[in-house]
């Protein structure tokens, strides 16, 4: 019988799982999400995605499509009809389509060790991570969101800086975000998260919180 | 109507590199779509105006300036070349949404495990040659297996016509072969890697690629002025 319908297969605490939902969402798709415990995968996830054994995979009528990006591509185009991801001009797309390449290369990298560290050396990291901000909010400039009036690809991309950012800095003792450092970033936040699918999905803030603290405790500790 | 070879050849620049791989695609990339362009040479350890103006983020090669506009990034140079130039030739990605999304998936896979593995077998970056000649070989395998599933009996991962995938991947063939020999490891074994080795073939003698893909041993030659250039950069 031929496998129909759309699934995915994420994790609640994933911000690369979470920006798959934001796009099925937007397109007013319905989905089937199944949590995946990421220290016991499901024999489910490693036979859709025995390459890179990784969450987000998106199963569409049975045909499995892993990596973030291409799957937030792939809705787009499978659904074009509904709501636009991706720019209609190439060069916009090109431009979106870096800008993304950039927050998830160079501003992760730059992010996570605010979380692994303390003191001047956490200092020193923040700025770094700032500078890398500050670099990806001239993407902002005269706009409400990175996709112009409304969500694209490069907020649905980035957004999940909106809602985890607060709480990495929180469990790390670190402020990145500021008004005085990055403001367009800071205004875009509470835009993106006042979008309606946005709301609906996001994971419980404490529960993030609790698992963040718990995660750079061992860290710090090893 | 007439028009200067000059102006009509400046409508569509690369800043770009005989030895660079990312450049490669981008210069096949055209030619698959008849587009004329002019070539720009970097200078190693010497980047120009340019460059930095075109590509101030990351400084770095490819660079495509189409009317004055600069896009960055060979992946995304390439889907820029198939939606502007899209009437021109074959398409560069499928029509099809998850056939698009395997060639994408395999493309960021390639980028991800080859190309630091084989700058680490190069000796460009330092790290285990052995290490790294494993992981090539594990991409390969998965890639060996991706080849037979995408292609279905065609000569390319895109079927009839070399097309994202084929370019991404291909674009790595040359420096592999420099890489193997400056390592003294077997990369693109044809007893593992029987699929991969006849389409590498078919890929390097395909007559948009023909002209562009550098020689071994011009390669290894480049490949030891970079490690020096760099060396002298960093004890500056």
């Amino acid at each position: 019988m031929a496998e129909k319908g759309v699934k995915v297969f994420g994790m609640w605490a994933s911000p690369m799982a979470i920006r798959v939902e934001w796009a099925l969402r937007l397109k007013g798709v319905d989905y089937e999400y199944i949590d995946e415990d990421l220290a016991n995968k499901s024999d489910a996830l490693l036979r859709y995605n025995p390459v890179t054994k990784k969450v987000p995979v998106l199963v569409h009528d049975g045909k499995p499509i892993a990596e973030s990006t291409v799957i937030v591509e792939y809705v787009d185009e499978a659904w074009k009809d509904g709501y636009p991801i991706m720019p209609a001009d190439p060069y916009e797309r090109a431009q979106a389509r870096f800008w993304a390449r950039f927050a998830e290369d160079k501003c992760n990298a730059a992010l996570y060790p605010v979380f692994t560290t303390t003191g001047d050396t956490q200092s020193e990291v923040v700025r770094e991570a700032q500078r890398c901000l500050k670099t990806l909010e001239t993407a902002l400039e005269g706009k409400k969101f990175f996709g112009g009036d409304a969500v694209g690809y490069l907020d649905l991309v980035v957004g999940w800086y909106a809602h985890w950012l607060p709480v990495v800095e929180e469990a790390s003792g670190a402020t990145v975000v500021t008004d005085e450092e990055l403001p367009l970033l800071k205004a875009w936040f509470d835009r993106f998260l006042a979008i309606d699918v946005v709301r609906a999905t996001l994971p419980d803030r404490d529960r993030l919180l609790a698992l963040n603290k718990a995660r750079r405790e061992q860290l710090l500790a090893a | 109507m007439a028009s200067s070879g000059d102006e009509r050849a400046a409508a569509v620049r690369v800043i770009g590199g005989w030895a660079s791989h990312y450049a490669i695609r981008v210069y096949v990339a055209l030619k698959l779509k008849g587009v004329e362009y002019e070539f720009l040479q970097e200078v190693v350890g010497n980047k120009s105006e340019l460059l930095l103006k075109s590509n101030p983020v990351y400084k770095k090669i490819p660079v495509l300036l189409h009317h004055g506009k600069a896009i960055p990034e060979s992946m995304i140079i390439l889907q820029y070349i198939d939606e502007v130039w899209a009437s021109n030739g074959p398409a560069i990605l499928p029509a099809d949404p998850y056939a698009r999304a395997i060639q994408r998936f395999w493309a960021q896979y390639t980028d991800d495990k080859i190309a630091p593995a084989s700058l680490v077998l190069r000796g460009v970056t330092n790290g285990g040659k052995d290490e790294a000649a494993a992981q090539v070989s594990n991409a390969l395998q998965h890639l060996e297996e991706a080849f037979v599933k995408c292609s279905q009996g065609k000569p390319y991962f895109s079927g009839e016509n070399i097309g994202f995938l084929d370019l991404v991947l291909g674009s790595h063939l040359g420096w592999l072969k420099a890489a193997a020999k400056i390592a003294g490891v077997r990369v693109l074994d044809e007893a593992k890697f029987p699929e991969l080795t006849a389409w590498a073939d078919r890929f390097y003698t395909h007559h948009a690629v023909k002209d562009v893909m550098p020689e071994t041993d011009r390669l290894v030659e480049f490949n030891a002025y970079l490690i020096e250039v760099l060396k002298a950069k960093a004890s500056n």
